[in-house]
């Protein structure tokens, strides 16, 4: 029997810490709705669980992610995680090869040289020995650069740090304090009884010369098992509850589990993963190109996480999705934040009695449906028209007098079921069309058609359907020559995946240019919906930064695909800033129509090519 | 009344009195507004987001009113009026004072709830 009065704290801590995991994760998992447990239950014994491992190793210990943000973030991240789980692994074959034994006292590999105290003059520990030194001087590297970039953190990337509160600078402190102290306790034993290994012995040598090592070993160990039993505890209440968690989110999630329009255990275990690593911070054009840095979705899920989120907090996001992108653990955070909302917002479903019940609505093939915000820039619907007509398209303009908002402005301010008073509306105002594709210029009612409204029918951008128009040679447009910088809408580019067939689209007619921050990490225009309490001057700072980001390249118009980005860029924008249905409008070229190889074609069949783009 | 029925027949009428009774007028949703959205002071009452308003095309909703309304505190049927928006946020993007317009239809809901007003 090993023992000695320090292992009490390390043993406590850990006693205490899989109590308290246990309690919670009874309670969230308790929390799961019947559906949820159902998806665990067909894919618990499939090959998706070997996936999430899999997913497990590379981004709980590797930090894949995190790697690719910055290297040396990558590596501070994983010289810790996959650093400490080595430690941990190597040690119990490492005590398994001197005992002979599977199972020892619990606390015995962490202690391991203390309670053997003779040294290995050859075999296999000698070598185990050598690897345990390395693995801890690789997590005391880490250990350095996570103290350097508190002070410094450009040196890891980063330009702002989390501010932690006090509960999470304790834990950090001890966290930082676990190994230097067991680097120092190894080394004193070392020191006086010769059994360490290429670091620790040196160290221990070097020690002896002046200090008593003998009495000062026992004081390190106890320090070391205190910070460890304090750490241990320190766990669930701080932001070190991520290391648990996110390895139950992974295995969930690969399961099929995941957020959508309301709290559930799920959701509580994904805010529970955050590890407030900060990136977030960097990432969000409030704190890039405003002065606000306290909103981020890091101290939104604080605050969530400790009781005290305030409307204030969670109504100002643009929602963008920036940082769903960038956030290494993958939690769905603007979701996350709109299913906030809807706590602190107040519905009145019953307001929208005066929509119009009984619509006789003309039948089309086509439908196309402008959105709020087009008309409030009508070019974008009259070019729309256009195309419509020099392509010979059977459509209607269905919100043309009477519009009715999609409903996604009201769900993103986390008023559901009032949203689902206007898409039962329009949702019966477009079947009755009979149409078979629905066009909408506005990504915001893009999306909602695409998630909510449940169509059979195919909904595509105006910008899709273009280019689509475009490749089927129903319209052709002449090379205007000019240089064309693409902005990417939010709600089009992070929230429908659609990339490709705007830029198609561009370079059938201009010299499209690559920008720096494209795509999946294009800029928000700053005029977000999503954003419900952001003061004008704020906003204004957005917008007029992302405008100076697309006119660097000097481009002669500045191409979007949704009104709202449109008019926010142009209010600041030297160059003019065009919608994409404009720009293919205004280059039109109405002779050359190959309106013959069409004819043979039976509309039939040509709406589905369509719908097959 | 007689009165009223025949100037309308005259094609004119006389509108009652407007005075603001800062007695009793319930000024709390207002002050609620302010604290939360201050940008709702600027409003001019120009009209801009009852002329662009998806819902006044449809029924009777009059943004600038009810913004009138509050700021005199008279605050009758508000909860059934303000049910009225849809949040598209088309006011937002007219007004020529930059006001959070979205934001004050959203805090005016969160006052009537706090003040039970409904």
């Amino acid at each position: 029997m090993h023992f000695n009065l320090f292992v009490i704290p390390f043993t406590a801590g850990m006693a205490i810490l899989i109590a308290l995991l246990a309690f919670r994760y009874v309670k969230w998992l308790g929390n799961l709705e019947a559906g949820e447990l159902k998806k665990i239950g067909v894919n618990i014994f499939t090959i998706k669980t070997a996936n999430a491992l899999r997913e497990v190793f590379l981004e709980c210990l590797i930090h894949r992610k995190v790697f690719k943000n910055n290297l040396l973030l990558g590596y501070m991240h994983m010289s810790l995680a996959f650093g400490w789980f080595l430690l941990i692994v190597v040690g119990k074959f490492e005590t398994f090869f001197y005992t002979g034994k599977l199972a020892n006292e619990f606390y015995y590999p962490v202690f391991f040289r203390f309670f053997e105290q003779n040294p290995h003059k050859s075999g296999m520990l000698l070598y185990f020995n050598a690897i345990m030194d390395v693995i801890l001087l690789i997590v005391l590297s880490g250990i350095i650069v996570a103290i350097l970039r508190r002070f410094r953190p450009r040196i890891t990337g980063m330009k702002k740090n989390t501010k932690h509160s006090l509960g999470d600078r304790l834990a950090l402190s001890t966290l930082w304090l676990i190994f230097p102290f067991r680097l120092l306790a190894e080394s004193a034993t070392a020191g006086y009884c010769g059994n360490g290994s290429i670091i620790t012995q040196p160290f221990g040598n070097f020690m002896a010369i002046a200090l008593p090592v003998q009495q000062l070993s026992i004081v390190f160990w106890w320090m070391y098992s205190l910070s460890l039993g304090i750490f241990l505890i320190a766990i669930p209440f701080s932001r070190y509850m991520h290391i648990p968690t996110e390895i139950l989110l992974i295995l969930l999630r690969n399961w099929g589990l995941k957020t959508n329009e309301s709290f559930t255990g799920f959701s509580e275990i994904e805010i529970q993963s955050c590890s407030r690593c900060g990136l977030c911070i960097d990432t969000c054009q409030m704190n890039s190109q405003g002065q606000n840095c306290t909103a981020q979705m890091v101290y939104f899920l604080r605050d969530y996480r400790y009781n005290q989120l305030m409307p204030d907090m969670t109504d100002n996001c643009l929602l963008c999705g920036k940082c769903d992108i960038t956030c290494p653990v993958g939690i769905s955070l603007t979701k996350q934040r709109v299913i906030q909302r809807i706590k602190s917002t107040y519905e009145q479903p019953e307001g929208f009695r005066y929509l119009p019940a009984n619509q006789n609505v003309e039948t089309a093939e086509v439908i196309y449906f402008a959105g709020c915000m087009s008309h409030l820039s009508p070019t974008i619907s009259r070019s729309m028209e256009k195309i419509f007509k020099a392509a010979k398209v059977n459509y209607i303009f269905l919100d043309k007098d009477e519009s009715v908002c999609c409903g996604r402005p009201l769900k993103l301010s986390g008023q559901f079921r009032a949203a689902k008073k206007l898409v039962e509306n329009n949702r019966r105002k477009i079947l009755s069309t009979g149409a078979k594709i629905l066009i909408t210029s506005c990504p915001i009612c893009y999306k909602s058609f695409k998630e909510d409204y449940q169509l059979k029918i195919r909904v595509l951008h105006h910008s899709e359907y273009l280019d689509g128009l475009i490749l089927l040679k129903r319209i052709a447009v002449r090379n205007s020559g000019k240089k064309v910088v693409y902005h990417d809408p939010c709600e089009l580019g992070r929230g429908s995946d659609v990339y490709t067939q705007p830029r198609h689209l561009l370079s059938c007619f201009a010299d499209l240019q690559t920008i720096s921050q494209e795509k999946e990490n294009s800029l928000c225009c700053g005029g977000s919906l999503g954003n419900l309490s952001m003061n004008p001057d704020e906003r204004c700072e957005i917008q007029n930064a992302t405008a100076k980001f697309l006119n660097e390249s000097d481009p002669d118009i500045i191409a979007t695909a949704c009104p709202m980005c449109k008019k926010s860029i142009a209010q600041f924008s030297d160059a003019p800033v065009h919608d994409i249905a404009e720009l293919v409008a205004d280059n039109l070229e109405i002779s050359v129509f190959n309106h013959k190889s069409f004819k043979h074609q039976k509309k039939q069949e040509m709406i589905e090519i369509v719908c097959n783009i | 009344m007689i009165n009223n029925i025949i100037v309308k027949d005259w094609g004119y009428f006389i509108l009652k009195g407007r005075q603001i009774d800062f007695e009793n007028n319930d000024f709390s949703i207002s002050k609620f507004v302010l604290k939360h959205e201050p940008s709702f002071k600027w409003c001019i009452g120009c009209g801009s987001c009852t002329a662009t308003c998806s819902a006044a095309w449809l029924t009777d909703f009059n943004p600038r009113k009810i913004n009138l309304l509050i700021q005199r505190g008279e605050t009758i049927d508000l909860a059934e009026e303000v049910a009225k928006c849809m949040l598209c946020g088309k006011c937002q993007l007219v007004c020529p004072r930059g006001i959070n317009t979205r934001n004050v239809i959203q805090n005016i809901k969160r006052a009537l709830i706090s003040s039970h007003a409904l």
